[in-house]
């Protein structure tokens, strides 16, 4: 008898802390059909907040912005930092391999703030003009480090026999990297790649500072929006970009059981 | 591989450490000895050692700690349940999915549900409480925070128990050990690595929020990270801001030594 009270107590626990962390996200999504005009007080269904999304082409072209940074600088980050990996990886001696991962993670725990406001120098200080290729810049920057973190443990995993056996059968070093090497941490590539995209979207702080006059992301878009009070086109988009999430979200979780099944194959 | 191919996987990912993570690293600390005028200065430091930015160090301090202590206070028993639960892959999932949404429609959603005529001003008026000021205050500050870190204080603590040997606890209750006992001796100490890992995965950023204080806290609050905002994009005095920075890169520092055992609690971190 008390077991199961103490089963209750827990299940009403985790229930609890879910609830609340979805509810303003519901909550968002619920008003985004209120005809009404404001966050209280639903007056009635309509779909005029998502018409206006769909008619402000100065937002349509932020979001295509959104994507497009996304997209390249997942793209680029994730070549760069495969070679990263590759080259912690060959690394033979402790000392500098440990200084370069070292290096690597300082943009993982920097807040983002510093970030920002270092990139924001470096950038005046360079001559880059703000807008589009600064933000593209700083993005790939600090999405390479995540990268080399989720694609480096699949080069460990990797057995140095499988690269002895390739040079042995007379395989070139461009051989062993594209026939051997890439497909084996193919997996860890798509994840990297799939982090730096979230990453990229998700980013709020460091695209603030750099991003000028001019250019403008979703997030910082929304902030600017947001300071000026509610509107419910923000929700109609809100709950646009959730569903969108989700979409992603599943796909990362097909990547990851991809990832997990050659490793259970091995365990057995 | 050939020494060859391998310079060659260097050179980009070098070229990129030294331009994004070396350069901007020295040129916070080049920028905080001028002041805005240009020239060569200490000022900036001395200004940091006077009253003004004392106390707003300390109170980003306060909320940051406040904001941890919540997230673990939340954050532990629901790891520890999760553990626990039947399909706890998919409670998993669903706990860190929110982590997935854009940090900005998330302070959004609150300034619908703590605004005047919001959703939990409306709960208090039907339950008599009446209707009160909640947006803009300390406490949507701290809670809006601690909402949004949650998650990332969940996952290390999860990843923590879940590498517990169970049998250690059947084993302390075996030798007699009360449950309190049990997770004060055993439980505790064996995940003290995820909880420092979570620890550091919301403090440094709770010094470092400035949008959540613009939106929710009404710029009442100042952590670290608004004044460095403030500094960069309103004032125009980098060279303070860059001191802040700085401060906060050494606090980092410091913090990150402290709690040691820093690779894997940033991989759990990052993990999301």
């Amino acid at each position: 008898m008390p077991r199961r009270s103490k089963w209750k107590l827990s299940n009403l626990y985790l229930i609890a802390v879910f609830v609340i962390l979805y509810a303003p996200i519901f909550y968002l999504m619920y008003y985004s059909f209120n005809s009404g005009g404001s966050m209280h007080e639903f007056e009635g269904f309509t779909l005029e907040w998502y018409q206006e999304v769909f008619a402000d082409t100065r937002l349509l072209i932020i979001v295509l912005n959104t994507f497009v940074i996304a997209l390249l600088s997942a793209l680029i980050s994730t070549i760069l930092g495969v070679l990263g990996a590759l080259a912690i990886h060959g690394m033979r001696r402790m000392r500098p391999k440990q200084t370069l991962l070292t290096l690597n993670n300082v943009l993982i725990v920097s807040p983002d703030v510093v970030i920002g406001a270092s990139f924001l120098i470096l950038f005046t200080i360079v001559g880059i003009k703000l807008g589009f290729v600064s933000v593209l810049m700083s993005h790939i920057a600090f999405s390479v480090p995540i990268v080399v973190i989720m694609v480096l443990p699949k080069l460990q995993e990797m057995s140095s026999t499988l690269i002895d056996a390739a040079r042995d059968l007379g395989a070139s070093s461009w051989q062993v990297l594209t026939k051997v090497v890439l497909p084996f941490i193919k997996p860890g590539i798509f994840a990297g790649f799939f982090m730096a995209l979230t990453y990229s979207l998700d980013d709020f702080a460091v695209t603030f500072f750099v991003t000028g006059n001019g250019f403008s992301t979703l997030s910082v878009e929304i902030y600017s929006r947001a300071r000026q009070g509610v509107s419910l086109s923000i929700n109609a988009l809100s709950t646009l970009i959730f569903l969108f999430t989700i979409v992603l979200v599943i796909g990362y979780y097909f990547i990851n059981r991809r990832n997990s099944k050659p490793v259970a194959k091995e365990g057995r | 591989m050939t020494n060859r191919s391998r310079t060659v996987y260097l050179i980009p990912y070098v070229a990129w450490i030294v331009l994004f993570v070396v350069a901007p690293i020295l040129l916070i600390g080049y920028y905080s000895f001028f002041d805005v005028e240009g020239n060569f200065t200490l000022a900036n430091y001395e200004k940091f050692f006077t009253s003004v930015y004392l106390r707003m160090t300390l109170s980003s301090f306060w909320y940051a700690f406040l904001i941890t202590a919540f997230s673990l206070l939340v954050a532990y028993p629901t790891a520890y349940l999760l553990t626990k639960a039947k399909h706890k892959q998919l409670w998993l999932l669903l706990i860190i999915l929110p982590s997935w949404i854009n940090l900005l429609l998330k302070a959004y959603a609150f300034i619908g549900l703590f605004g005047t005529y919001g959703f939990v001003n409306a709960v208090l008026e039907a339950i008599g409480i009446g209707n009160k000021q909640i947006l803009f205050t300390d406490f949507s500050f701290v809670f809006v925070s601690v909402y949004i870190f949650i998650p990332f204080m969940i996952l290390p603590i999860y990843n923590a128990l879940e590498e517990m040997n169970p049998s250690l606890v059947l084993a302390a209750r075996d030798l007699g050990a009360s449950a309190w006992t049990t997770f004060r001796r055993v439980i505790f100490p064996l995940t003290i690595g995820g909880v420092k890992a979570g620890c550091m995965a919301v403090f440094i950023p709770a010094l470092s929020l400035f949008m959540i204080t613009r939106l929710i806290a009404g710029n009442r609050v100042i952590t670290l990270g608004t004044a460095i905002e403030q500094h960069f994009l309103v004032t125009q005095d980098w060279g303070m801001g860059a001191t802040i920075a700085v401060f906060l890169v050494i606090i980092m520092a410091i913090m990150m030594l402290l709690t040691g055992n820093r690779k894997r609690g940033l991989i759990d971190a990052q993990k999301k």
